[in-house]
């Protein structure tokens, strides 16, 4: 049972995407079979998430050969919130998709891509092994490509032939650090890995792989300065694409440096985590500057999600069990707010047919309901008490303080102001400013409740997250603690 | 149990408040009021224990591991401020119903000021520091949407947004400031921290735990120079003004530095920032009253004077001082709510709020008139008003003062005056005297708008003629918590013969005088251009300069960064790669091992390379795609080699196909482009060039660097020993392959899937 509930979250998307590229002609079949598919993927996560919670971490050597020798599946807690947050904001964009997809791209092999695309999430989150890890990159990077690039419109195709290449380029480093830790340690395994580089007797060549892996990593992640795909993309792909990838691939990237900077380096580099601390810093700035400077809703969410990424690895900077709670904490809270307010952008384009802010007003007088649902995660990406995000920055804030780093404190306090500030040129410009012109459009009830209910859904659950923010908390805690102390992990992976 | 849940049914009622003003239409502000009015009543149920010394104190875990807890802390200040918000939150209520009656938008209004009076009272009654901070923000932002009111008016979402991030930098200093304040005393509860007020300002987090608390505070309560946002915060419907911007919201600032006094106060950095900021912000705020013409902004003014003179005597922190700021902040809530609520009446039935433009109106609107004198004999500390009770008090708090008690008189003596003047602008010159207004039709509005300014001018006077019916016991209450021991205060109208009492003589006179003069004055002013001066060198200035900058430097920071340019992209990522991982190569190795393995190559290896290498040139400088194409074959060719030698053959046929298989495809696409044109520079050239051997230059460092390490590794005898037993395969990398790593493969799998699939939509789907 344990070992099914681990392998479940990669075999409920791959089965989806096959089933569904079965029935290449039949998009409404396919439809139904996404929105199940996306619904079981929570369903499995959720329930690994318990499981791990109460039975310790799981591991499943695939094809029973033993670790390290082939590769072993593992879920720690932090792995189990990660894939429940990667099947939360499936099923959201997947019901999103199912009233605002067009007809072309559904034919196209829409579906499936999300799901494989879902299936290369999870993998990563759940393998043991850092050329596994590669692999499920790969196919993220290959089926977040098509799927930016679906639909052959000119700026998406722009926008994902530099989406592509600067992705390669971190595919190539990783796969060079792959090597090279080969080279250094024999193993491929990340618990054999944490465990060789431990006793190795040259300590010194470890730094070079952890800082190719931290490049590599922080492309993904898009941190300063290496963002650059991530502002010159997400603006391009349909709506639903856009909140999808704006949930899950930067966070991926982040995971990833999460996960190698505790298992992996955690001995060797304590200069990695002083780059990582001042690399938060100056993402979180620059990201938000960059917010500051746009017009167009997407484009500004866009440079929001990379400052926001500041904070993730500002948790990993720190390096303390707080501050990584701090992260895992962000990390979740982030997901759901980015995604949510991604698809609120799509909302307000339907309703006025622009994302231009000077082509957009009156939504606070004729759709209140929707300025409520904006409001909601756009306050908590600025950290406005008492909702989701701004626990998670009381908490790195805190971590912050208690290691006296006053400088990235402050800086990320600052941030916070110029995040409320840019959300606030939103709130000014789309829902209070007077409409600019007459548009109205009407939507038909069955999208209605399609656009809305994911858009309901998410902001109810960072509601609740700011009133009660314990539970998330004791878990990214517990989650932390595994993840500063991996004994339990490695034991676990290499059986012992 | 009681107080969280009417806390929670704040709420809840504020976001019922639409639909419930869609059903009760005109009685909506009447039925609304009850609410607040039976918090008053519970509240004022809680005096009794509260000023026999028994304060209330529940406590909720919220979030127990960062010591945050949603605990109530009710002593006498909380019950002070909550029966002020309480109490005239219900008139404001009411008042709201009548002013706003046609308004659109007033079910929503409705909704925000419900959500402030919760906040509000929350942020007075918590026991926690991060619950404090939390209701602290929530009435900021309450305050935003309040002031944005009238949100398709410019001016209105400009006001909005400014007092917001003003009062929001604020907030962020002072949570931090909190914070720090937490990791000095151990703990975020107050009623701890209170008690451990000696480790605190021992500790060296309290300068700056004090420095961020007080700009947090200075911000929220307008203290100069960050009161500029108070007068623009006017945008905002009257009733808002009335109940935030004088009576209860900028108080929260005060409120806090009362509530931390017994921990952080009596120090000199104390003194000097809280007692020194007060002063300044009394003076300059009750100067620039005398300015406007407009009787909102002139009341607001005010507003920060007595703001101003509050902060002043919370810094003094003597017995007297703090029982005058208390009796102060009583006077002042009541006679300022009333004097908003009289400006919004006036307004609401002449069209104008400007004092030049209005007069006589005393015969047509008596009741309003009558409030309004009740009030600005308040305001001008005239007897028998609770603000002769508390003017007399801070003359004699600052008589008593220990350093330069004259000066401190003096300020006092030139604020309270000009306060005097003011409350003659407000409160005399618009009813008496002749009517510049046509007074014909004019008539008082309706009990709804009359009500509220009646009562708390009322109050002011009622409160002070008995005094020990409910003013002294309440300040009792609130002064014992502030100097955080029991102290009895007995408020009197009658002090008897004193230098106070002389003082307050000179001050009305004096105010006398400078109201006759006011035109005088404001000549004057506008001679000396004081108006275009403060418009320069002001703080409103600043603010304006510091948005253009920020929006300036994310304009100019995003262009660089965010070119648009792949290739520079790429640069900037390679770059990052060499200077991160160069550094830890170069530090470490030195340059001769490295050239020792070189030299240990085998001869044909060695020309393989030289090969490889000049093909590599050829492939840059050729202006051929063809020759570029073929000489690309041959780097490839050249590592299939490699691989040969180095005892991996099927590797090598991999390479083979996969060298032949691009080149193919390759040329078969080149065929149909045209020649290469050269589109960069020779700089850009030899920029890329420099960049290009160096990365590749610390690959090669690298992997000499790891291959000088011996590689032990238990994967290949593994894979080589079971390879056959088990798995069955005489193959060891296709066992590999499908077997030990059959999870990679099937990764794999998907990858070449989905790209045929991208492939296909690609030249299929074309959506333009």
């Amino acid at each position: 049972m344990r070992d099914l509930l681990l392998v479940l979250p990669l075999l409920i998307p791959l089965s989806t995407a096959v089933i569904g590229l079965l029935f290449w002609s039949r998009p409404h079949l396919q439809r139904a079979l996404a929105t199940v598919g996306a619904g079981l993927l929570l369903a499995s996560g959720l329930g690994l998430l318990v499981s791990v919670r109460h039975g310790g971490i799981h591991t499943v050597q695939v094809g029973a050969w033993p670790a390290p020798f082939g590769i072993t599946l593992a879920a720690d807690l932090f792995s189990a919130i990660m894939v429940v947050l990667t099947g939360l904001i499936g099923l959201a964009a997947v019901l999103y998709s199912l009233g605002s997809m067009d007809a072309h791209r559904e034919r196209f092999g829409y579906y499936p891509l999300v799901h494989i695309l879902l299936l290369g999430v999870c993998g990563a989150f759940l393998t043991g092994d850092i050329f596994n890890l590669y692999v499920w990159f790969e196919v993220m990077l290959i089926s977040s490509f098509v799927l930016m690039a679906l639909g052959g419109e000119r700026a998406q195709l722009e926008g994902a032939i530099k989406y592509v290449t600067l992705n390669l380029m971190s595919s190539a480093l990783f796969l060079a650090a792959v090597g090279v830790l080969y080279g250094i340690a024999g193993t491929l395994n990340m618990a054999d890995l944490s465990k060789t580089l431990r006793a190795t007797p040259r300590p010194d060549l470890v730094l070079a792989p952890a800082m190719l892996l931290l490049v590599a990593f922080g492309i993904k992640a898009a941190i300063f300065p290496l963002f650059f795909w991530l502002p010159a993309s997400y603006h391009t792909p349909p709506v639903a694409v856009s909140a999808l990838f704006a949930g899950l691939l930067t966070k991926v990237g982040v995971y990833a440096m999460i996960r190698v900077f505790t298992l992996l380096f955690d001995h060797h580099a304590h200069s990695a985590h002083l780059i990582i601390l001042v690399a938060s810093g100056l993402t979180m700035v620059t990201g938000v500057l960059g917010a500051v400077a746009q017009n167009e809703l997407r484009r500004i969410l866009s440079f929001h999600i990379i400052s926001q990424i500041g904070y993730m690895i500002m948790g990993l900077g720190l390096f303390t069990p707080i501050s990584l709670a701090g992260s895992i904490f962000y990390i979740a809270h982030h997901i759901i707010v980015k995604t949510n307010l991604f698809l609120i952008s799509g909302l307000v384009f339907q309703l006025q047919g622009s994302y231009q802010l000077k082509r957009l007003g009156g939504l606070y007088r004729k759709h209140p309901g929707l300025a409520a649902l904006f409001l909601t995660p756009a306050l908590s990406l600025a950290g406005m008490p008492p909702l989701s995000g701004f626990w998670a920055k009381l908490i790195l804030v805190k971590a912050g303080l208690e290691l006296q780093q006053y400088l990235i404190v402050a800086v990320s306090l600052m941030v916070s102001l110029l995040t409320l500030f840019s959300m606030l040129k939103i709130w000014n410009e789309a829902f209070w400013k007077a409409a600019p012109a007459e548009h109205s459009a009407s939507l038909s009830r069955g999208t209605q409740l399609a656009l809305f209910l994911p858009v309901l859904g998410l902001a109810a659950i960072t509601l609740w997250i700011g009133l009660m923010p314990e539970p998330l908390f004791s878990l990214s805690e517990q989650a932390a603690q595994q993840l500063v102390d991996p004994t339990e992990y490695i034991r676990r992976t290499l059986g012992e | 149990m009681s107080l969280i849940l009417a806390l929670v049914l704040t709420f809840v009622l504020a976001a019922m408040a639409p639909r419930l003003h869609g059903l009760l239409r005109e009685a909506s502000g009447w039925v609304l009021a009850l609410w607040p009015l039976a918090w008053t009543i519970y509240l004022g149920g809680l005096t009794g224990r509260i000023t026999q010394g028994d304060p209330l104190y529940i406590r909720y875990p919220w979030m127990p591991q960062l010591g945050v807890s949603l605990s109530f802390y009710v002593d006498g200040l909380g019950l002070l401020f909550g029966l002020l918000i309480s109490g005239i939150g219900a008139l404001v209520l009411i008042y709201s119903g009548g002013y706003l009656k046609k308004h659109r938008h007033l079910g929503r209004f409705y909704l925000f000021i419900l959500s402030f009076m919760g906040s509000m009272l929350g942020l007075v009654l918590t026991g926690n520091l991060i619950a404090l901070f939390v209701f602290w923000e929530l009435t900021s932002l309450s305050s935003y949407f309040l002031i944005g009111f009238e949100h398709e008016r410019e001016e209105a979402r400009q006001a909005a947004l400014q007092a917001l991030l003003v009062t929001g930098i604020g907030g962020l200093a002072l949570l931090a400031g909190l914070l720090l304040l937490g990791e000095a005393g151990g703990t975020l509860e107050l009623t701890v921290l209170l008690e451990r007020g000696e480790a605190l300002r021992a500790s060296p987090y309290y300068l700056p735990a004090l420095i961020l608390i007080l700009v947090g505070a200075f911000t929220k309560s307008a203290q100069v120079p960050f009161h500029f946002w108070l007068p623009n915060a006017m945008e905002a419907p009257t009733p808002v003004s009335a109940y935030l911007h004088s009576a209860t919201m900028v108080k929260a600032g005060v409120y806090l530095l009362a509530r931390l006094s017994p921990a952080l106060g009596g120090t000199a950095a104390w003194q000097i920032g809280v007692t020194g900021g007060g002063l300044a912000t009394m003076v300059l705020g009750a100067i620039m009253a005398l300015g406007p013409s407009d009787l909102k902004r002139i009341l607001a003014y005010s507003t920060v004077s007595t703001l101003g003179a509050l902060t002043f005597l919370l810094g003094l922190g003597t017995p007297l001082a703090v029982k005058a700021a208390m009796t102060l902040l009583l006077a002042h809530a009541l006679y300022k709510g009333a004097l908003f609520l009289v400006a919004g009446a006036v307004d609401h039935e002449t069209g104008t709020r400007d004092v030049w433009k209005l007069g006589g109106l005393g015969p047509s609107m008596p009741i309003t008139a009558t409030a309004a004198g009740m009030a600005a004999l308040s305001m001008a500390g005239l007897p028998p008003s609770l603000g002769f009770i508390s003017k007399e008090l801070l003359y004699e708090a600052q008589l008593h003062a220990l350093h330069l008690p004259a000066l401190l008189a003096g300020a006092g003596v030139l604020a309270s005056a000009l306060l005097v003047a003011v409350a003659g602008v407000v409160g005399l010159r618009p009813f008496f005297g002749h009517p510049v207004h046509r007074t014909g039709h004019l008539h008082d509005p309706p009990p709804s708008l009359w009500l509220g300014p009646l009562l708390l001018g009322g109050a002011g006077i009622a409160l002070a003629i008995a005094p020990d019916m409910a003013a002294s016991p309440l300040t009792t209450a609130a002064v014992s918590a502030v100097l955080g021991k029991p102290t009895v205060v007995e408020l009197r109208l009658w002090h008897g013969l004193n230098p106070s009492l002389a003082l307050s003589a000179l001050t009305v006179l004096a105010g006398a005088g400078l109201y006759a003069a006011q035109p005088f004055l404001l000549d004057i002013a506008a001679r000396a251009r004081l108006k275009e001066w403060a418009a320069r060198w002001g703080p409103q200035r600043g603010y304006e300069r510091m948005l253009q900058g920020l929006n300036a430097l994310a304009t100019t920071q995003t262009r660089l960064l965010q070119s648009g340019f792949l290739r520079f992209y790429l640069m900037i990522i390679i770059l990052t790669t060499i200077a991160l991982v160069g550094s830890t190569i170069a530090i470490r190795e030195p340059l001769s091992r490295w050239m020792g393995r070189i030299v240990d190559a085998r001869p044909y290896e060695l020309m393989i390379v030289v090969l490889m290498g000049l093909a590599t040139l050829m492939a840059v400088l050729t202006s051929s795609r063809l020759a570029a194409v073929a000489a690309l074959g041959i780097v490839g060719y050249g590592v299939a080699l490699l691989y040969m030698l180095f005892g991996a053959p099927d590797l090598a046929m991999t390479q083979f196909a996969v060298e032949t298989l691009t080149v193919i495809l390759l040329v078969l696409v080149v065929y149909r482009l045209p020649r290469f044109t050269r589109l960069s520079g020779r700089p850009a050239r030899l920029r890329d060039a420099a960049l290009a051997l160096a990365a590749g230059g610390m690959m090669t460092a690298l992997m000499l660097m790891v291959l000088s390490a011996p590689l032990k590794s238990r994967l290949a005898p593994f894979f080589a020993a079971n390879s056959l037993t088990l798995a069955k395969g005489r193959n060891v990398v296709n066992v590999i392959l499908v077997d030990f790593r059959a999870l990679d493969t099937l990764g794999e799998i998907t990858v070449l899937a989905v790209a045929a699939i991208g492939v296909y939509a690609l030249l299929k789907l074309r959506m333009e």
